[in-house]
Parts: structure tokens; sequence; C-alpha cells
């Protein structure tokens, strides 16, 4: 039953994560990279990572992908006016970059393993021993990309207030 | 355990081979565990959709007891008409054999999901939703929730903010500029108040300690004093108002129904006719179901009754009642709805006293009232908590 579940799950994930770029239609991609999410997420959960898969299904499969689909939804991307050349030159950047992140995941999977490096946090449900290195060892970074989320905002702020 | 029986077929492949089948009280007790498990999910869908239909009824009755009228009471079958509860089956009936309309310049495949998608994750949320205790029933230990996820409640916000994807894809399939507008506002709406509602819940789970309802409603059972029930209430009093507002507004309807709008723009389903309209219709009921669920889950003691122990009532006067394990988990399944009814009928009433807001006060209410009001509780509860561990 897990077995099937996993493999149900990463072909979708697979499946889904393809629609996104082949996909032409930009609301259907939005679409697939939100199913892609949610079963990325259930596989978190059979990790035994609750929280890390709750997380991922609020902040990115909720509440970033609507904004996502809302820029989509409003602006129409399948109008003229997007059909520019800009897709050769993001091509010309955007290959090299996959390049480069593929040969980092050729290496970095091996050096993990097939049953992953410690997986004694995440066997006990996440919330806890998560709270407890956030708030401890990692305190500092954690307060940094707080302030980092903070001046994200107050800069949202000021560009949609500016009136010029 | 009354499917016991009725579901053996569904079990699993895997037989356990070293029973050899002598007894076959021995084989039931195997699958009892998927059976309540079957029947858990049988009774809490058909509890949460009876309550969404009468509902729907009630929406008609209560409205015109308010407004002295009459109300629905003409749907009759053989001249019975008992106070119009006939109107339920009158409407689906209605909606079922209505046309079953998909704009020409609208995404029929979209069209079709978005109804789904809404619907679904709103019953998808009872999941974690506990509607009894925890019983012991010979070998048997059953849990009156039908999934007891530790981090239940961030499961709750999850699905939450995946079922605002079923309004906005209505709205935006739909190819109607009103009914666009009608999506955006409700993920507008919603995603402005899960963030007031979330950050109210904090201050339940920094006094609880604990992410899961189930751990929550056991909490409650306890007693301050000896003598007054420790509910949610009573530990965040404003959080728990601030929840049942945010919870109001989730549901979208009056003074919360600026996506719908009947008198404006009447909303992202302005294209959509037959069930796939009741869909959206029902879901709204769904919601304000799970509204009163949470409500009572999170304040209210949820199944608790005060001084009813797992062996009877002990009460702090020193009276006792011994009752079997049985009758407990009837009175408390029976108190946990009995909750949830008192809080939709509440809701209902709210609805029909209080005039709509517009969308910028709205807007001005969620992000300048009860967020900051929401972060200040999170603090004082901090604050109170420390002082009282010291």
């Amino acid at each position: 039953m897990e077995e099937l579940v996993f493999y149900l799950c990463a072909a979708v994930a697979i499946v889904a994560a393809l629609t996104v770029i082949v996909q032409r239609s930009a609301v259907y991609s939005a679409l697939a990279l939100i199913a892609c999410f949610c079963s990325v997420a259930i596989l978190f959960f059979q990790l035994g990572a609750e929280f890390i898969a709750a997380i991922q299904v609020i902040v990115y499969a909720g509440a970033i992908m609507v904004l996502f689909l809302f820029v989509v939804m409003l602006i129409d991307p399948e109008s003229d006016a997007f059909a520019s050349n800009r897709l050769k030159k993001l091509t010309i950047t955007a290959v090299p970059l996959a390049a480069i992140l593929g040969l980092l995941l050729l290496w970095a999977v091996p050096a993990v393993g097939p049953n992953g490096s410690d997986s004694s946090h995440a066997a006990t449900g996440g919330i806890e021993p998560l709270a407890r290195s956030l708030f401890s060892d990692y305190l500092l970074p954690f307060e940094v990309t707080s302030i980092l989320i903070l001046v994200a905002v107050l800069g949202a702020m000021v560009l949609a207030k500016r009136t010029d | 355990m009354k499917p016991l029986v009725s579901t053996a077929p569904l079990r699993p492949l895997k037989l356990p081979q070293k029973h050899e089948v002598t007894d076959t009280q021995v084989d039931i007790m195997e699958y009892a565990p998927y059976a309540i498990d079957i029947g858990k999910v049988l009774f809490l869908f058909s509890a949460v959709m009876g309550i969404a239909a009468i509902l729907t009824w009630m929406e008609r009755k209560q409205s015109a007891v308010m407004q002295d009228r009459i109300g629905a009471n003409r749907a009759d079958i053989f001249g019975f008409r008992i106070l119009g509860l006939f109107h339920i089956i009158a409407d689906s009936v209605k909606m079922f054999t209505k046309e079953d309309f998909v704009p020409a310049q609208g995404n029929h495949f979209l069209h079709t999901l978005a109804p789904m998608l809404s619907m679904f994750f709103a019953l998808l949320t009872f999941a974690v939703v506990p509607f009894g205790g925890i019983y012991q029933f010979g070998d048997l230990n059953v849990s009156l929730q039908i999934f007891d996820l530790n981090v239940g409640l961030l499961f709750l916000f999850a699905m939450m903010s995946m079922g605002i994807y079923g309004f906005v894809l209505g709205g935006w399939a739909s190819a109607n500029n009103f009914a666009l507008l009608g999506g955006i506002r409700a993920s507008g709406q919603m995603i402005s108040y899960e963030i007031t509602m979330g950050a109210t819940v904090i201050g339940t789970i920094m006094v609880y300690g604990t992410l899961s309802l189930q751990e929550m409603n056991l909490a409650q059972g306890e007693l301050l004093w000896g003598w007054i029930p420790l509910w949610g209430v009573l530990l965040q009093p404003v959080g728990c108002i601030l929840f049942i507002v945010a919870s109001l507004a989730e549901t979208k309807r009056v003074p919360f129904d600026v996506p719908e709008g009947e008198s404006e723009i009447i909303g992202y389903f302005v294209e959509y006719s037959g069930m796939r309209f009741g869909m959206f219709f029902l879901t709204d009921f769904i919601e304000t179901v799970l509204a009163a669920a949470l409500t009572t889950t999170l304040f209210f003691g949820g199944w608790q009754i005060p001084y009813l122990y797992s062996e009877g009532f002990l009460f702090p006067w020193g009276w006792s009642l011994e009752l079997s394990p049985i009758i407990v988990m009837l009175l408390q399944v029976g108190a946990f709805m009995s909750k949830i009814s008192f809080f939709c009928f509440t809701f209902l009433l709210i609805r029909w006293t209080l005039p709509r807001f517009r969308w910028d006060q709205l807007m001005r209410l969620g992000w300048t009232i009860m967020l900051p009001i929401s972060i200040l509780n999170i603090v004082v509860t901090g604050l109170v908590i420390l002082i009282l561990d010291r």
C-alpha cells in the first residue's frame, strides 16, 4: 500500500512537472504545478515529515500559487503582447543553468544515500525537533530571514503605494 | 459496531496465514479496525451532509421567522408538509434536473472541475476534526476521529487554502468578467482572513502545546480549581471571538458576502446552473458546518461534556454516576453534534441580522483591526504563560 502511494505520487509529480513546461496554456501550467506540489507534499508525509508536508501545501500550493494564478488570469499571457522573442533569450540562459542544477543533483543525491542521511528528526513528526533547532542552533539565520522577509514586505508596500 | 459484517468483503488481500479460520470471532477482530475506519468516515460524511442539507431549509425557515413571514411550506408528499422539510428534496430534484449550462467561451474542463474542487476540500477538512473521544471496547481502542494527525491544525489550514482554487477557477473558467471579479474577491477575502485565523490559532496552540485536535479536546476536559471546565473560550477569550469572525468570513456569507454580492456582481457562480451551482451552494453550508465544528473543537470543548469521564459522571460536589462506554460515547458524540447545531443556528442568526460589508471595509477589518489584535493576542498569551510558569 505504501509503495503504491509512493509510486503513484512520484508519477503524478513527474508528469505534472513535465506538464508545467510542455503545456502552452499558462493556467494549465500553474494548475499542474499545484498538482506537483501536492504530490510532493504526500511524499514528505510518507517520510514522516508531516510539518513540512503541511507547510508545503499551505505556503507553496496554497498561498504562492494563488498569486501566480491571479497574475496569469488577469494579464492573459496568451495574447499577442507577450508573444515576443524574450523566450529565446531565456532559453539560452536556462539550458546552462539547468545543466548546472542537474550536475549538482547528480553529486548531491548519492551523498545522501537511498535512506536519507539522518531520518531521526523526521521520524518524530517534525514540529518539535524543528522548532527546537530553529530557535537554538539556527537562531541567527532564522531571525535574519525574518527581517529579510519584513524588508521585502515593506519594499512591496512602498512600490505599490508609489503615486507618480 | 454494526458495520463489522457488512464491510467484510472490503478486507485487504494479505490474509493472516497463521490463524487458521477456526474461530470466526478472531477473524472479525482482525479486520475490526478497517470496519471502524469505514464506519467513522460514513458517519461523519453523512452527518456533515445531513446538517448542510438541513441548513438549506433552516436558512429559509429561520429568516422567515425572523422577518415575520411563514417561509417555505409548499412542498408536500400526500399532503404532509412537516414544516416544509420536503423542500430539501424538492430543491435537490430541481437542481439535478435543471440544464447543466457551460458558457460557450468558457473553459469546459475547468468549469466542471471548479465546484468539485471546492466541495472536495471543504469535506476533506473534516478528516482531522474529532467528533468523539477515545473509547475502550474490550481489546479495541476506538478514537472517534478519522485521522489523528499530529499536525492536524496545519492540515486544516492546508485544505482551506486549497479550497480557494475552486472559487478562483470557477470564476475564471466562466469567461464572464463578473464571475472573474467574484473569484478574485473570494480568494482575496479568504487569504486575508486565513492569515488572521492562523495568527489567532497560534494562541490556542501555545496554551495546549499541541497541534493535534484530539489532544486539544482531551486537554479541554480538565478542570480549573476542581470545578471550572478548562474550555478554550476561557483560556483564549479574545482568540475565540476573532476565530469566529474569521471563520464566518471564510464561509463567504453575509456579512462577508462580498464575493457573491447578490445585489451587485452575483459572484463566481454567475455562469453556473443545475447541480454544479448546487455544489457551490452546498459548499457554503458545508463551510458553515465546518466553522461551527472548528469553533466547537478549539474553544468549546469539542465532544467534552463537563464532569463526564470515560467511566461516567463525576461531579465536583461528590455525586457520581457510572455509565458504560457505549453510553458515554453516544453522549459525547451527541454533545458534539448539539454544539455544532447550536453554532450553525447562531451563524444563521448573524447572517440574517447584520448588513453586509463593503469591499474596502472588509479588507480594513481584516488587515488593520483583526490581524493586529490577533498578533497582540499571541504576545499576551506568551507573557501569561511565562508568568504562570515562574
